[in-house]
């Protein structure tokens, strides 16, 4: 089981702040999105489109990163900067 | 969420006094011959809108995990000697301490390096959101990924 974990601007978006999910074999992030999409279409599209940063157990996570079973994945919104 | 006084790493509901973290800072080491501050508060006027209340969230683990690179990378690539890096989340009033850097080192030039490089990466890489709420409702304030 995999722990999914929303914040911010993302908990409205995706309608939960945390859901589980069972994987039998590691999956990519690809593969990750096509199975939210299926629930939360919105939250899948900004997922592809890379308009979310994505860690899995609280390190930031590349385009070739899997998911194993245990794994925590969080979908953060771009953090909040500030001007200089 | 840590909220003990002694930690240098501190994310937390509470307020927190400049005077007592600098006092606490100089007690690190007889060595220390200056000290830079970057103290963030809440502002009224944002983008045009007055804002009446800022809101923090966090990333918990991860947030504090951000925070103490950044006083580690600061300590060894500027050449302090130490940092303590203090933020709040939760609700925030205009005027209240939002973020506290304290830099500390043998000399000023490397301190003050220390501290802008330090505000600037905690911003670009800290999972922390602010949402403000204005009189036209409530908004995440988001940077452009």
């Amino acid at each position: 089981m995999i722990t999914l974990k929303y914040f911010a601007s993302l908990k409205s978006i995706a309608e939960k702040e945390e859901d589980h999910l069972d994987i039998e074999n590691p999956i990519t992030l690809d593969q990750l999105s096509d199975i939210i999409s299926k629930t939360t279409p919105k939250m899948g599209e900004m997922i592809r489109e890379k308009k979310v940063l994505i860690s899995i157990n609280q390190e930031m996570a590349s385009v070739d990163t899997v998911i194993h079973d245990g794994d925590e994945v969080a979908f953060l919104p771009p953090f909040s900067g500030g001007a200089k | 969420m840590s909220t003990t006084t002694d930690s240098k790493i501190r994310i937390q509901l509470e307020d927190f006094s400049v005077t007592d973290e600098i006092e606490a800072m100089k007690k690190v080491s007889r060595n220390i011959g200056g000290i830079t501050t970057f103290l963030g508060t809440g502002r009224e006027l944002s983008k045009g809108e007055n804002i009446s209340q800022l809101n923090f969230e966090h990333y918990p683990k991860m947030a504090e995990k951000k925070l103490a690179e950044i006083r580690e990378k600061s300590i060894k690539d500027f050449g302090i000697i130490d940092m303590s890096i203090i933020h709040r989340i939760g609700p925030i009033e205009i005027g209240e301490n939002i973020v506290l850097i304290v830099a500390a080192g043998e000399h000023r030039g490397e301190t003050f390096k220390a501290c802008e490089w330090a505000i600037a990466e905690l911003k670009r890489t800290t999972p922390i959101w602010k949402r403000e709420t204005t009189t036209k409702g409530e908004v995440w304030v988001q940077a452009t990924p």
